[in-house]
């Protein structure tokens, strides 16, 4: 069959069944999924999940694909909202061989394939880094030469996702650096507190017209670091943004 | 197909909602999330202009200040953004695009709003007039937040809410769709949330 590509395939509601569950984080854990007909997708781009109760009532909600286009599976990496409706079903109660509905891929701007070239500079709040993550991903599926450099905020050390990953992908073109804005390790040698000026010029920020730049996190580290980037004199559509509120599920 | 049912799934219906306000997919919040696709711009209000331009007999502009001389309505509605959520009962101010409209002569159609920030959404005029569709500049009392849209927004509640573009500067009348930002991204033209077009393919 003709893959339509990412761009092209209508978003039909598909019967996804979860293959893994890997927890990630005390409060994140990524689901892997076969997608049967997955028409493919470009790292950056969200699918809609819906779960449906045994009366009919229905939930959806929108979640970054984690997992390079090249991947033959589709991951999701899910972030527990204490409070949520949907988050904690999919990390706690969903089981292997469960099935779920899903759409996608979503989006046409918060993208980047190899060829849009480079040097990247990524940006992640929090669970941001999930759409960050499938660019490098897909920057090491396919070997490109592209620089990217990577700056992940976390509260602590142990709320880093994909943390030996990142360190794999520390090398060879990727520059992963972190700063931790509530608690820092013993002997800490990273970055401390909220992203600021200094932190920006030594990732090589200022280098304005040159970088490709995408911001995601919740949305008060997206407005602070655009902001910044602004400042520094980026052009402000230069700067691709995804922001998620306190509001979730 | 019957529908698939998630195991173990109970949801967690709002008992304090009317769920006939509530369209397909959505889900009712008390805060006020916020969704652009870039910085939130700056806005400089002594060099500020509302302008009404395209395929009008004569162009339109008001300066801030004229703009908020003009009558404006208090506005109470309900909103729903495209990824899900749903507001209800949102309070606002600002000037009808009907009482914008109200000496230009025009056959278009169609107008493109236009934004600080590059931002653009296009909407059939049919969907602008009629007191449906406003430029507002206030929020429950106060004057709009920047990364609300402020200092002032579209606001056409009937459409999801990427139609009511933040930054707003200005209407484009014209005499076919051009297609603005998200609706050339991946989103749907119109965007009705009651019949769920939320993607160009629904």
């Amino acid at each position: 069959m003709e893959r339509l590509g990412p761009r092209r395939a209508p978003l039909t509601w598909r019967v996804a069944t979860v293959a893994e569950k890997r927890p990630e984080t005390s409060n994140a854990t990524t689901l892997v999924l076969d997608v049967p007909d997955w028409p493919g997708h470009l790292a950056g781009q969200h699918v809609d999940v819906r779960l449906t109760a045994e009366d009919g009532y229905r939930a959806e909600r929108s979640y970054s694909i984690g997992s390079a286009p090249e991947d033959p599976r589709l991951s999701l990496t899910i972030e527990r909202i204490e409070e949520g409706e949907v988050s904690p079903y999919l990390t706690d109660e969903l089981r292997d061989g469960d099935q779920l509905e899903l759409r996608g891929p979503i989006g046409g701007y918060f993208t980047w394939e190899t060829g849009d070239g480079g040097p990247l500079l990524l940006l992640a709040g929090g669970s941001g880094l999930v759409p960050l993550m499938a660019m490098l991903r897909h920057r090491a599926a396919v070997t490109s030469t592209v620089e990217a450099t990577v700056l992940v905020s976390a509260r602590a050390l142990d709320d880093v996702l994909y943390r030996d990953e990142l360190a794999a992908l520390d090398d060879d073109g990727v520059t992963v650096r972190y700063t931790l804005t509530r608690e820092q390790p013993a002997g800490w040698t990273g970055w401390s507190g909220r992203v600021d000026t200094k932190m920006l010029r030594e990732l090589g920020a200022e280098h304005a017209g040159v970088l490709r730049v995408f911001v995601c996190g919740p949305t008060g580290f997206v407005e602070h670091v655009a902001d910044l980037l602004v400042q520094l004199g980026h052009d402000p559509h230069t700067i691709k943004t995804e922001r998620f509120g306190p509001t979730g599920g | 197909m019957s529908p698939l049912i998630s195991r173990g799934f109970g949801g967690k219906r709002r008992r304090d909602v009317d769920p006939s306000r509530v369209p397909p997919g959505q889900y009712v919040v008390n805060d006020f999330p916020v969704l652009s696709a870039g910085p939130t711009p700056t806005v400089d209000l002594a060099q500020w202009t509302f302008t009404i331009t395209g395929a009008v007999d004569e162009r339109v502009a008001w300066s801030w200040e004229e703009f908020l001389a003009l009558p404006s309505e208090q506005i109470t509605t309900d909103i729903h953004c495209v990824t899900k959520w749903s507001k209800l009962d949102t309070p606002w101010r600002g000037v009808s695009v009907d009482a914008l409209l109200e000496n230009v002569e025009t056959a278009a159609e169609f107008v493109l709003a236009f934004c600080d920030g590059g931002y653009t959404t296009n909407l059939p005029l049919a969907d602008v007039t009629d007191g449906q569709a406003w430029v507002a500049y206030e929020y429950d009392h106060e004057p709009l937040e920047p990364v609300h849209g402020g200092p002032a927004r579209l606001l056409v509640p009937h459409l999801y809410f990427w139609k009511s573009a933040k930054w707003v500067r200005g209407l484009q009348l014209l005499d076919h769709d051009e297609p603005g930002f998200w609706e050339t991204n991946g989103y749907h033209n119109r965007g009705d949330p009651w019949k769920e077009q939320r993607y160009w393919s629904d």
